[in-house]
């Protein structure tokens, strides 16, 4: 029955939004689901809200006993002295990037299939890179004076060492998680004004006519807001290309064959932008199902993800083709030994073999138009890439540390159980920020889909 | 079980729970405390009385003091600045020369003593840890009787009781045990108590003495003598399993010196190399070190030496004989202590064939106070007390329940004893089964005196007051010479006043507590009669089993180490354990692999251990180490490993046939530090013949490799003062490991326990990489000692985002630990991987014992920071800062970084190389220099110098 409802809801891959809407429509649809009451909150959401806690108590349990006993209880090791956190660092990074792009560059491109999915995608990013910026403290060995990373006046005089790229990492990820912050809140302010105005409980009035900023809706208002707004996604669009590339020169300023590779920039952004995409198709496909927003999220979003997708992944497969060839044309005895290491001959030869399958072989599913129009199949090869841009960054940062330079130090590296807890763990506290939202927030932009309908349905837009 | 704040401590991590599983499970009748529920009840009683106490000590309020300043200070009483004082350190009996170095009256760190010939300056890594045991928290503490604390003034008491019931029957029941004793004041002491108890005997027990050495002298010229060899001398060496280079040597450092001084010479002034030919069964550092070695059961070495004298018609053993010929007076043939009496009358017939006797080989008086044939003494002792005879034993030293041979029983006849007191540094095994048990003072508590293997007595002296109020044999036996208040120093002393002849005797013991020696004790050279060659025992057939001390911790006397325990077997980097050794081709033959737990069994006797696949190791053959299956050691060693002792007969000490080997289960991990064993088509380890050096002068570094510094837009900084660097000959390193823990102890570096060195986490700043080349069966071996090389251009300091790693204007690459926040980048970064990571709190921060050992020049590092290799960055200090006073540049061999002192064989070197007649400078400039991944372009100030072999032109081609 429901089935069926949903089918007739989705207006199919041309339109971005469902028939018959109407300023007050997309207003109430998106808004009552604030407003819907606490128990009338979908059966899904709950569940997925106690999943997502238990991993949270996890993470929580996981990192007392880090910082109880210190990085030895994970697994890393002398040579590979970066594991499970790194990758993590780099996963969740990566994952962050997709909703800059879509709000800022694709904003910027005029692409009309943004609007009912950026609001989402940057609330996505946000967490992501709250996830993303918890590691790189974690995994100090002494956590407690992560502070020192930052350039701040102090009686000794002594500052950061500019030549390290983990300065570089400092200044990235701080500068993208402050500027993607204000572009959300930005984004958000005429829509808590619209809250504001229809909460019923005079609490929500008051919360959202905080959040809201005096916002009245006046002309002047929407003339500085949009001079705003777009000031920032220009901000933010070399945001994108930067915050990856300065991780990538983590591992590429190394000398440690695997990560000195001067493909890696362009490689870990475009690598970055396809995590990214596969994660906002995981997250909105059940969403836009339980909360029956299919006719905001229309097939048409999700095929156009998953071209992005599938074109980033292409990206990608450059990418690996070229570590691939240079190992050999380089003709350097260690590069090429990493590489067969990697694929070969090194312990951990699946982890890549699987890595090549999650993110070049099954991905080019997408080619076809009924693969793309398929939701789950779409949302199938998203997990799938997630999967494989996890294991990129584990095969990136330990099969090359594991065989490095000289025979005798080679070691071999083993996560532990709090590896994975605080991996599982964040994952719990993305989930939790990320159902919080949806629950709290209006999770599409009630603005600019009214913009929207102004667009694609002129004659009733205002409700006549 | 929840303990005490005070306990935590490193061995808990390698108590943790997964090593008692295994230990309970895997190794049920190796550790019967556990499994036995009677023992067990009685082990977590007394281990609940120790927690106890170690807790009620740990609450105890510190007394008050008044810090009250010298009111007449010390001579030369510098605080800051440390005192150097000679004593001896001894081994299995025999000493060596020692300075050891003083902080504020506490000693934290041994040297050797230039002076005393046994060190010439050098050390082995036994003596580097005499220190940790020094501070051990193990320790015995106390006086026990029957188990309960009792007091110094008691055991007096009683030993008097038995001294006067010696006295009325002429001390028949009287028994003493001792080790090997070259103590000529405790013989005399000895001496006299037998002749005041004419019935009364003395039995000595050295489990890994110079059994065979005696027995071989005594049937092969009917009287014990003591072979020196003069490897300065010899051309041409051969080694019928005899590890000269291995601590448990006796002499080994003098003949690492020796031996690599001939070869260092030859690499750098072109004289001859000297040529080294070994027979060994498992592989061994000397094995390693020689151009020939020949691979064979231990039993079959006999048959092999056997051919040498008859001239057999093996080509090896042709070849060898012509170049034993071509060489008389300049070769040496040396047997091993692992080896039948009969090699070594085989041994000293063909020294004196080749004319060797008087140049390469020196025959003099033994060293021991009373060379006697142990395994009969110890025989006899075990018959005398099982048939009652015995009413008191006194046990001075030694752990004769744990190490005896297991024929003997000897713990059953011990409970014939009516009366038994032991004194010892521990309350182990055997203390468990005596009535009284004395502490015994450490050598650095103790007044005593000994002998160096070629005789040359020193004084041993002590640096602090007992800490546990331990006791010295003299004082226990002075008892039973109704001295007992005669302190060891007025007995040493007095027994010196009477050697002396002269008047000035003050001037005589300043001179010899100074000097570590006394002049003109080395034993003259005497001339043997002709040596004949006892018959032949049976040849045996089957698999044989060779026993071994332990390449780290020995007999079992050092096995609450923890230095040694994590110090790597230089042959399988294998810490915290032993094994069974055996060839890939024998494991094959018995369905057997690494990791497997076989039942051993050999003449009704069995044990369970796992097996380890060695490369080089003979066929048919297995090898298993003593110092391990400690019961009662103390909280490092109770449990780790099996105990070979249980296997050991009398009748065969060192090897004997009919090994039956069971497969029980599978799976045991070791915990090594080096995992792949192969240079990977890599090559960090360069060497070559020496005719190939000759024709090839560069082959170490090809014109086409180098690197030149010309790479870079930058200047470079010039280094206008000092620019320091270091020089590994790896044509001397034999690979002994007493660099690392000479750096241990200099350094502080943490010791982290059995499972974290199994995850890759050991601390070692210098560690010592060996790589095997050549068939699996019977490869090559080389060691590799590898620091941090201080790169010019440092890929650590770059990538620091703190800048806690930096680089000094002498060209130090530092390690600035309060700086340090951890991102561990610095060693993903370094190619070398040289950097160590405190991943938890290693250093034992809480055992307070251990305070006193540590190097106040050196920070004690916390957890989560890197460390590293500094050159001993506080010696160069140290050093620049005396310069300085004096306005003068820092000579060169002014400072000597601890890895340099240490080594007997002089392969690393230290010093200035702007000053281009330092000799690190002059090594540098030799055409064997080479910096390991010069391509990296980093510009490494550890440079290495490659190997030169001279193999036998004749073997080499078959």
């Amino acid at each position: 029955m429901e089935e069926e409802r949903v089918a007739t809801l989705d207006p199919g891959p041309d339109k971005v939004i469902g028939p018959g809407h109407d300023f007050k429509s997309v207003t109430e649809k998106i808004g009552g689901v604030v407003f819907m009451p606490f128990v009338r909150t979908p059966r899904q959401l709950f569940i997925g809200f106690a999943v997502a806690f238990v991993l949270v108590n996890l993470f929580l349990v996981a990192v007392t006993w880090l910082f109880a006993r210190g990085v030895g209880v994970w697994g890393i090791v002398i040579p590979v002295a970066w594991g499970f956190a790194i990758v993590n660092f780099v996963w969740w990074i990566g994952i962050g990037h997709a909703g800059t792009l879509i709000s800022a560059i694709l904003l910027l491109l005029k692409q009309d299939w943004r609007t009912s999915i950026n609001r989402f995608s940057e609330a996505m990013t946000l967490f992501a890179v709250a996830c993303a910026g918890m590691f790189p403290i974690l995994h100090l060995g002494r956590p407690w004076l992560a502070y020192w990373l930052l350039p701040y006046p102090n009686t000794m005089w002594l500052w950061p060492q500019p030549r390290s790229p983990l300065i570089w990492d400092v200044f990235a990820v701080s500068t993208y998680a402050s500027v993607s912050f204000l572009f959300w809140f930005t984004g958000l302010i005429p829509d808590f004004a619209t809250m504001r105005d229809s909460a019923r409980q005079s609490w929500a009035r008051k919360i959202f006519g905080v959040l809201a900023m005096g916002w009245r809706s006046s002309a002047k208002h929407w003339a500085r807001y949009q001079k705003a707004y777009l000031l920032l996604a220009g901000l933010s669009t070399p945001l994108v290309v930067s915050v990856h590339s300065v991780v990538s020169f983590d591992f590429s300023v190394s000398i440690l064959p695997g990560w000195h590779t001067t493909i890696f920039p362009p490689y870990f952004v475009a690598g970055a932008i396809y995590s990214g995409f596969a994660m906002v198709l995981t997250l909105a496909i059940p969403v836009r199902r339980w909360y029956h927003l299919e006719d905001m999220i229309t097939m048409r979003h999700i095929e156009c993800m998953s071209k992005v997708m599938l074109g980033t992944g292409l990206i990608v497969a450059y990418g690996y083709g070229m570590e691939a060839f240079m190992a050999w044309y380089s003709g350097n005895q260690f590069e090429r030994f990493m590489y067969w290491n990697r694929a070969w001959g090194g312990h951990y030869w699946w982890t890549y073999v699987l890595l090549i399958f999650c993110n070049i072989l099954i991905p080019q599913a997408l080619w076809s138009r009924r693969v793309r129009m398929s939701v789950p199949a779409v949302f199938a090869i998203a997990l799938v890439v997630n999967v494989g841009m996890w294991l990129e960054r584990f095969v990136i940062v330990v099969t090359s540390l594991e065989r490095d330079f000289m025979p005798s130090a080679w070691g071999r590296y083993y996560p532990t159980f709090w590896d994975i807890a605080t991996y599982a763990g964040t994952i719990g506290v993305f989930l939790c920020l990320m159902f919080l939202f949806i629950r709290g927030l209006p999770a599409i932009s009630m603005f600019e889909m009214r913009e929207v309908v102004h667009h694609e349905e002129p004659s009733h837009a205002h409700g006549d | 079980m929840k303990e005490p704040k005070y306990w935590r401590s490193l061995e808990e991590l390698q108590q943790s729970e997964s090593f008692r599983r295994f230990a309970e499970d895997e190794f049920a009748d190796r550790t019967p405390d556990w499994n036995d529920p009677a023992s067990r009840r009685r082990f977590l009683r007394v281990m609940g009385a120790s927690l106890a106490l170690g807790g009620a000590a740990a609450c105890t309020k510190q007394p008050k003091e008044t810090i009250v300043p010298y009111v007449r200070q010390p001579e030369e009483f510098v605080p800051g600045k440390p005192l150097f004082y000679a004593t001896s350190i001894m081994s299995a009996g025999l000493a060596t020369g020692a300075l050891v170095e003083s902080h504020l009256g506490r000693p934290t760190k041994v040297e050797g003593n230039p002076d005393h010939p046994a060190s010439l300056g050098a050390t082995t890594p036994q003596m580097q840890a005499t220190v940790l045991t020094l501070y051990d928290p193990d320790r015995a503490q106390t006086v026990t009787h029957n188990g309960n604390i009792d007091t110094w003034g008691n055991f007096v008491t009683a030993l008097a009781a038995v001294r006067d019931v010696a006295d009325l029957k002429k001390g028949a029941g009287l028994r003493l045990l001792t080790g090997t004793i070259t103590s000529p004041t405790l013989a005399a002491q000895i001496g006299e108590i037998l002749a005041a108890f004419p019935q009364a005997r003395w039995h000595q027990w050295e489990p890994c003495g110079s059994h065979t050495e005696y027995a071989g002298s005594v049937a092969a010229f009917g009287k014990a003598w003591n072979a020196v060899y003069r490897l300065n001398r010899a051309a041409r060496i051969v080694s019928l399993d005899a590890d000269f280079l291995d601590p448990w040597f006796p002499g080994s450092l003098r003949y690492t010196r020796d031996y690599t001084a001939k070869r260092r010479d030859a690499a750098q002034n072109s004289t001859e190399a000297p040529r080294l030919y070994v027979a060994e069964s498992a592989p061994s550092i000397t094995g390693g070190m020689a151009e020939h070695r020949f691979r064979m059961r231990a039993a079959d070495i006999e048959s092999f030496a056997e051919g040498l004298v008859e001239g057999a018609s093996d080509p090896r053993q042709h070849a060898l004989l012509k170049d034993l010929e071509d060489h008389r007076g300049s070769s040496v043939v040396i047997a091993g202590r692992y080896q039948q009496p009969r090699v070594h009358a085989i041994a000293h017939l063909l020294n004196e064939r080749f004319g060797n006797i008087g140049s390469t080989v020196i025959y003099t008086d033994p060293v021991e106070a009373n060379p006697t044939d142990q395994v009969a003494s110890l025989r006899e002792l075990v018959a005398e007390m099982r048939s009652g005879a015995v009413e008191a034993l006194l046990i001075l030293g030694g752990n004769p329940v744990y190490d005896a041979p297991a024929d003997l029983n000897f713990l059953e006849a011990l409970q014939h004893v009516k009366l038994r007191a032991q004194l010892g540094l521990y309350y182990n095994e055997t203390a468990e089964w005596c009535h009284w048990h004395v502490p015994e003072a450490h050598t650095f508590e103790s007044w005593s005196d000994a002998r160096a293997w070629d005789g040359t007595a020193s004084i041993v002296q002590p640096l602090i007051a007992p800490i546990y109020n331990g006791k010295t044999p003299h004082e226990v036996l002075g008892v039973l010479l109704n001295q007992a208040d005669r302190s060891a120093h007025d007995t040493v002393q007095d027994f010196w006043r009477a050697q002396h002849k002269g008047t000035d005797f003050s001037d005589f013991w300043q001179i010899a507590l100074h000097d570590g020696l006394i002049a003109g004790t080395a034993f003259p050279e005497q001339a043997p009669p002709a040596a004949r060659i006892p018959e032949a025992t049976a040849a045996s057939s089957g698999v044989e089993i060779s026993f071994r001390p332990d390449p780290c911790v020995g007999d079992g006397t050092s096995s609450n180490n923890a230095w040694l325990q994590e110090l790597p077997k230089p042959c399988n980097k294998m810490t915290w354990d032993n094994a069974l050794w055996i060839s890939a081709k024998t494991a094959e033959r018995f369905n057997l692999g690494t990791g497997d737990i076989v039942e051993l069994s050999q003449a009704g006797r069995k044990l369970r251990g796992p097996v380890w696949i060695q490369p080089g190791h003979a066929d048919e053959s297995l090898t298993i180490h003593f110092g391990y299956g400690r019961t009662r050691a103390g909280r490092v060693a109770d449990g780790v490993g099996f105990n070979a002792y249980a296997l050991r007969a009398s009748g065969a000490l060192w090897h004997g046939a009919g090994a039956q080997m069971k497969r029980i289960s599978h799976g045991y991990s070791f915990a090594t530090t080096q995992h792949t064993q192969t240079m990977e088509e890599r090559d960090p380890f360069r060497l070559a013949t020496v005719d190939e050096y000759r024709s090839h002068p560069d082959f170490a570094r090809p014109e086409g490799q180098r690197v030149t510094k010309d790479l870079t837009l930058f200047p470079m900084w010039n280094y206008p003062k000092y620019k320091w660097g270091l020089s590994i000959d790896l044509t001397a390193c034999t690979g002994c490991n007493a660099c690392m823990v000479a750096c241990q102890a200099e350094n502080n570096i943490a010791v982290v326990g059995k499972e974290e060195v199994a995850k890759g986490r050991h601390m070692n700043w210098i560690r010592l990489d060996r790589y095997f080349s050549g068939p699996v069966d019977d490869p090559q071996m080389y060691f590799q000692p590898v620091p941090c090389m201080h790169c010019e251009d440092a890929l650590c300091e770059l990538v620091c985002p703190v800048a806690a790693t930096v680089h000094s204007g002498e060209g130090l690459n530092e390690m600035v630990y309060n700086r340090c926040v951890g991102t561990r980048y610095c060693s993903n970064n370094c190619p070398y991987k040289v950097r160590r990571f405190n991943f938890y709190l290693y250093s034992d921060w809480y055992t307070r014992s251990l305070y006193g050992g540590r190097n106040p020049d050196v920070s004690v590092r916390s957890r989560g920071v890197m460390e590293k290799c500094s050159y001993c960055v506080q010696r160069i200090n140290e050093a620049k800062i005396g310069a300085e006073k004096e306005d003068r540049p820092v000579r060169d061999g002014e400072i000597i970084t601890a890895c340099q002192q240490a080594c007997p064989a002089n392969a690393i070197v230290f010093g200035n190389l702007n000053d281009p007649e330092s000799e690190v400078s002059r090594r540098k400039r030799q055409q064997r220099d080479y910096s390991l991944l010069e391509e990296l372009n980093t510009h490494p100030r550890t440079t290495y110098l490659a190997r030169l072999r001279h193999p036998n032109p004749d073997l080499e081609k078959g």
